[in-house]
């Protein structure tokens, strides 16, 4: 069986999971309480939207290696992978998110930028996902983007607001903006899988760059030239941030393999 | 065996002793979670679908389904997560939002389907309120101050 289905699922749950572990950082250090539990319910979603992906990867995991293995409807008795196992298992240069996600929070200015660039992709995303042949994906997408719909509208309203807030909230988009810019074009930089399954990132990049520059020139922010771009994150190339996250994540399960709640 | 005097409607009534456990005064009933009971003898399925994808109520919900059916006298329990169609506040009883209310949540609105100022306050009825965050303190929930009676609330959002 082609591989393309489960590393593109994968890399679907891979990123969802990065991105909610990092926005988790913030919980109990939001700058007002209210922006703590925007954030934080931002990343619950992506929590849930990531099970989903890990849930279905596993599953085609084990048809694929035990063809003839049953598969109970509630998917609980399966042999082998498990959405736990995935995600607190599997290595650095076997995760597949998008170098994006793991990066460092940064400030506040930053951690809005990124969930605003990453959000705006994922919405479009989404929208094409609904649509797949793959009636798994399609289902997930079309539960998950409703969440989106929230995610896209109060990152754009952020950028807006310390884009065109003070001296100071200005400055520090700006600084944003030379931090993640760069890790934008991953994006759009279709991994075998992704042309396998038949995602049209070439649309997908054009809506998404009308939409920064609409929120950009609300927010009196420039909208970088084409420069370097930064890839490697789809293929398991890393930062060197991801091996932290990880670290961190995966702790209690490698001490104490197999403990639970 | 009481399980053989049981029709599907009867355990539609059962499965509304099952509250949302973030939401008390709503049934999982109320909420639309169960989509479907399919019964063979001494075994049921029960299907049930997530609010949000990261609803961290599910596991507990399924949890109660399971008590509730064996304390029937059901041999197997099945409970088997569906996310296709995904959920809606549509599928919300007018009992449910009424109950909401009454709770002091405000119901879904078809008005503000997007949260905005101006939702009606579920403890003073007024509708010169303030949207305080698209966020709250649960995944399905925006939150509010009402300008004349000043009470913070919730507003169960259109999904």
């Amino acid at each position: 069986m082609d591989n393309s289905l489960i590393n593109y699922t994968l890399h679907l749950a891979d990123t969802t999971l990065i991105l909610s572990q990092r926005n988790s950082e913030w919980c109990g250090h939001g700058p007002i309480l209210e922006q703590d539990i925007a954030i934080t319910n931002i990343s619950l979603d992506l929590l849930g939207q990531s099970r989903n992906f890990y849930q279905y990867a596993a599953q085609l995991i084990n048809f694929s290696k035990h063809s003839e293995a049953k598969v109970s409807p509630s998917g609980g008795d399966l042999e082998g992978a498990s959405e736990d196992s995935l995600a607190y298992l599997r290595t650095e240069r076997e995760f597949k998110n998008l170098l994006l996600v793991e990066l460092q929070n940064g400030d506040w200015g930053q951690t809005v930028l990124r969930q605003f660039f990453f959000s705006q992709f994922q919405y479009l995303l989404f929208e094409q996902l609904q649509q797949s042949k793959d009636e798994q994906l399609a289902a997930i997408a079309a539960k998950a983007i409703k969440e989106t719909t929230y995610h896209v509208r109060w990152s754009s309203e952020w950028v807006i607001r310390l884009g065109d807030g003070t001296d100071e909230s200005h400055q520090r988009m700006l600084h944003a903006i030379d931090e993640l810019w760069r890790y934008t074009g991953e994006l759009f930089e279709a991994a075998e899988y992704e042309t396998a399954m038949g995602i049209d990132l070439a649309a997908i990049k054009q809506k998404w760059t009308e939409k920064v520059i609409a929120v950009f020139d609300e927010a009196t922010l420039p909208v970088p030239e084409n420069s370097f771009m930064q890839l490697g994150g789809k293929k398991g190339v890393h930062t060197e941030q991801l091996g932290y996250i990880l670290t961190e994540l995966q702790y209690m399960q490698r001490t104490y393999p197999n403990s639970n709640w | 065996m009481m399980y053989k005097t049981i029709d599907k409607k009867m355990l539609f009534s059962y499965l509304e002793e099952i509250k949302d456990p973030e939401v008390p005064v709503l049934s999982i009933i109320d909420l639309g979670i169960v989509r479907d009971i399919v019964l063979h003898d001494d075994e049921v399925e029960v299907f049930i679908t997530p609010t949000y994808s990261g609803c961290p109520a599910m596991d507990m919900i399924a949890t109660e389904i399971r008590v509730e059916l064996a304390t029937l006298g059901f041999k197997k329990v099945i409970i088997t997560q569906t996310i296709s169609p995904p959920w809606t506040t549509d599928w919300m009883s007018d009992e449910g939002k009424r109950k909401l209310k009454a709770y002091g949540i405000a119901a879904p609105d078809k008005r503000f389907v997007i949260p905005a100022d101006g939702v009606e306050c579920p403890l003073c009825n007024s509708t010169d309120t303030k949207l305080m965050s698209a966020f709250s303190s649960t995944a399905c929930k925006s939150l509010y101050q009402c300008n004349d009676c000043k009470e913070p609330f919730d507003y169960f959002k259109c999904h």
